[in-house]
């Protein structure tokens, strides 16, 4: 096919050419843009957790009545919860993965002397934590119940600086370690918390996401042999089989309203819904940003088909005068598919240079990472098949105009 | 001759049915994308206290050690310490002051076999009531003397009050908050300023209703109430806050002049200055935003909604280069009619205005439909997960503006179009003919 021709049309149809090139462009540019803001948001909402997400149910009181008897509470309601059919493991906790509300983090250090933290960890709490959520160990092991201190206590032994009634040890996610020691088993590592505290790594957990502040990194958590009761903001972790969590979730509340029917329940739900709550404004932006994409792009099909069906129409007595003169259905087919490629190829190259700056402002103003490469070729690709689909329909009815047409009209 | 124009202009569009429908509807969505997600930026980023927000100040010290510590580049922490919220309190060196925090209030119910449950509660100092203008359906505020004596007294909102009195005046009444009998000695009327800047970093949402009891800072912490959010700088005994390392209090000032807000931020160096003298505090910096700018530093908007409404704009812009492009594409189709036209008398200005009528009346037909999707967007936003969503509503101005933005971009769209019409030579074209 001969682009000699075609160009020297386009170049007496200057202003509409540049039209379509612009529309074509800008769609380009705001495309591979909305494509990668969304593939970030769905790379967030399928984050690991490391838990066994589909297996828990959480449930959350207020505390009422004395601060002092809040530790037999616990045992006794968790005695009351692990008697529930079904129910394999029962926890109080403090956070869980991917939740909203309060969280603890802290930073740690890897030498006593250092000045500025090294990283900012969360730090998961509870008797029962790591087999409850079901997080794998990789190395090293669980906690012993000699262990454990309750969280009054270790806030005592701190203010005191008594070292004795502190925790000695903690387990750290897999993607933890390896930020700390590349390379190395961080197994019996030391770690040092505020004025220069050591505290020995015993286990590794493949791994166990933060609850919020992922952009301190997702996964880099800590669990420490620290008790909680329901007084100092720990929750029921309750583990049951998937398709029992909605009767346990029944019973628990049973249970726990018969020890005492004046307690406020502040959250009952499944570890499913939390996460799917944590979640909601990533998904409702995507699907924001899948519809502006959809309607960009039926827009601009929309345009160039309107714009090639005129200029069919315009050019009927002209696309006659050339099936006259021998040209084949094929060929004029041909020519306004190589026309629109032509206009879709160069408003390409303009889409993706603007594209590019739309991704540095982004860069600046909302900590967005650079778009990866591949969203050129990908977005090439499809905005040519759009725009050869949209074309399809008018170059059709241009290749069915008959040759007769050229006699008719003169 | 507008008339004649209008006429002209419908049969015009009549005649391509498809094409014109697919102009406004592009149009349509365009602006509809547009409108609904200004209305939201313009929700977000409003004023909540029109009347009085350039006379109220957010002041800021900062009670942090050394750590993490860089001269001049570091800003002062956005919550209080208790000592310094109070000695700045008693200080009076502001029209008014106000130190607060935000609780969750445990509430008894009244009749016996009903459960107790929570509500937002705010702690707080006697000036809140006229410094934020909250009105009161009954009764009033309470005065400093109480804020010292720990006065049992509590002021509810309006929805409490119909909860639990049946919309009655239940100013004298008690109720039972956190297991401490309360006297209501006020009753707001509805009262939620959006955004709810007066719980900025106090750990309250952004947007949404109002909080439903209000109580002086010393009773609630008499009473156990702990504020929502506090950030300790040392190992602290945080069943103790007003003499642990920790902030957790919000203060506000009413200035009502520029010499006056020089004053105060001069008094609030000083009182750093004297702190650190008293080895009290190491870092000298201190802030004092009004009340926009105190939204703006938190950045209560969010990013999300900023970044809907640039998409949506990219949207209307490639929405009016579709209708430039379908519009020029119609009156070149034309040539013939505005040759006729043309060598019948018709000025050049003529048919430019005959085109932009044209163009016009397909950006008012474009607007209503946007419009229909406008509501239908918000109607959309209205079911997301997002706390300001049942605010969003379209008012007057943003219906005012639909159709202004609408005329606009196709009058634009239709400048291209209408002037190319208008440079056509007459006698080509009726020889073409």
């Amino acid at each position: 096919m001969d682009i000699l021709p075609i160009l020297s049309t386009l170049r007496r149809h200057k202003i509409t050419a540049w039209l379509l090139i612009l529309e074509i462009a800008l769609t380009c540019a705001i495309v591979c843009n909305a494509v990668f803001l969304i593939s970030q948001r769905l790379e967030r909402m399928n984050l690991p957790s490391g838990i066994a997400e589909h297996e828990l149910v959480q449930v959350q009181l207020a505390n009422i009545g004395n601060r002092s008897d809040a530790e037999a509470r616990a045992k006794t309601d968790l005695a009351a919860l692990r008697q529930i059919p079904g129910v394999t493991q029962v926890a109080l906790v403090f956070q869980m993965p991917f939740t909203d509300g309060g969280s603890s983090n802290s930073g740690i250090k890897l030498d006593p002397q250092q000045q500025e933290d090294t990283v900012d960890v969360t730090q998961y709490m509870g008797e029962n934590l790591l087999s409850t959520l079901g997080t794998r160990l990789v190395a090293g092991r669980d906690f012993r119940p000699d262990e454990f201190v309750d969280l009054d206590a270790a806030v005592t032994a701190l203010h005191s600086g008594n070292l004795k009634g502190l925790p000695q040890v903690l387990v750290i996610t897999q993607m933890l370690a390896e930020r700390l020691w590349p390379g190395q088993s961080a197994l019996g590592k030391q770690i040092y918390l505020g004025q220069g505290l050591p505290f020995r790594v015993v286990g590794v957990v493949a791994h166990l996401a933060r609850p919020n502040r992922l952009s301190k990194g997702v996964e880099y958590s800590t669990v420490w042999p620290i008790s909680m009761n329901v007084a100092q903001g720990a929750s029921f972790l309750i583990r049951c089989a998937p398709q029992e969590r909605e009767r346990v979730l029944k019973s628990a509340l049973a249970a726990l309203k018969q020890l005492d029917p004046n307690r406020v329940v502040l959250q009952k739900r499944t570890y499913d819904e939390a996460r799917h709550a944590f979640f909601a404004n990533d998904r409702a932006m995507t699907g924001i940003l899948v519809g502006v994409c959809l309607a960009l792009l039926i827009v601009t099909a929309l345009g160039i088909v309107g714009l090639a069906s005129f200029w069919v129409a315009q050019r009927r007595r002209t696309i006659g005068v050339r099936r006259a003169l021998g040209a084949t259905r094929a060929n004029i087919l041909q020519y306004f598919q190589t026309e629109n490629f032509l206009l879709a190829t160069i408003g390409i190259v303009i889409g993706m240079a603007l594209a590019f700056g739309i991704n540095l402002f982004l860069m600046q103003h909302y900590e967005l990472p650079r778009l990866p490469a591949i969203y050129f070729p990908v977005g090439a690709i499809a905005l040519w098949v759009i725009g050869q689909l949209a074309v399809l329909g008018p170059a059709l009815r241009a290749a069915a105009v008959p040759p007769v047409v050229a006699t008719r009209s003169v | 001759m507008f008339d004649y124009y209008l006429g002209l202009a419908l049969r015009s569009l009549r005649r391509n049915k498809v094409l014109t429908a697919l102009m406004i509807v592009t149009l349509g969505l365009g602006i509809g994308a547009s409108i609904t997600t200004l209305t939201v930026l313009r929700l977000l980023s409003g004023d909540p206290l029109p009347q009085k927000s350039a006379r109220l100040f957010y002041a800021q010290v900062d009670p942090y050690t050394k750590d993490g510590y860089e001269a001049g580049k570091t800003k002062p922490q956005r919550l209080m310490a208790y000592t310094d919220a109070m000695n700045l309190l008693h200080a009076h060196q502001a029209d008014r002051q106000v130190a607060l925090a935000l609780t969750d209030a445990r509430i008894a119910p009244l009749r016996s076999g009903e459960h107790p449950f929570f509500s937002d509660g705010v702690m707080t100092t006697a000036d809140f009531f006229t410094m934020f203008d909250a009105p009161f359906q009954y009764g009033g505020g309470w005065s400093a003397a109480d804020d010292e004596s720990r006065a049992q007294v509590v002021v509810i909102s309006d929805f409490l009050n119909d909860k639990l009195f049946g919309g009655a005046s239940s100013v004298g009444r008690i109720i039972r908050v956190n297991d401490h009998d309360l006297r209501i000695i006020g009753v707001l009327k509805k009262w939620a300023p959006q955004p709810r800047f007066y719980a900025q970093e106090l750990g309250g949402r952004s947007y949404g209703d109002g909080d439903a009891v209000f109580l002086p800072l010393q009773t609630a912490r008499a009473a156990n109430m702990d504020p929502t959010n506090d950030d300790c700088w040392a190992v602290a005994d945080i069943t103790k806050l007003e003499t642990a390392p920790c902030i957790w209090l919000g203060f506000w000032v009413e200035l009502s002049s520029d010499a006056e807000v020089a004053a105060y931020t001069q008094f609030l160096s000083n009182y750093a200055q004297q702190q650190i003298a008293l080895g009290r505090f190491y870092r000298p910096e201190v802030a004092l935003s009004d009340l926009m700018q105190w939204l703006r530093n938190e950045k209560v908007v969010p990013d999300d909604v900023r970044l809907q409404a640039g998409l949506a704009f990219g949207f209307l812009l490639i929405c009016v280069v579709n209708t430039v492009g379908l519009l020029l594409a119609k009156c070149l189709r034309r040539s013939q009619e505005i040759g006729v036209r043309r060598a019948l008398g018709a000025m050049r200005r003529e048919i430019f205005a005959q085109f932009m009528v044209e163009a016009g009346m397909v950006g008012l037909a474009g607007g209503l439909l946007g419009l229909v999707f406008a509501e239908f967007g918000l109607w959309c936003i209205r079911h997301q997960p997002a706390e300001y969503a049942g605010l969003a509503h379209l008012d007057v101005h943003m219906f005012l503006l639909t159709f202004l933005v609408a005329l606009v971009s196709s009058l634009v769209a239709g400048l291209l179009p209408a002037w190319r019409a208008s440079q056509l030579a007459p006698g080509s074209q009726l020889k073409a003919a």
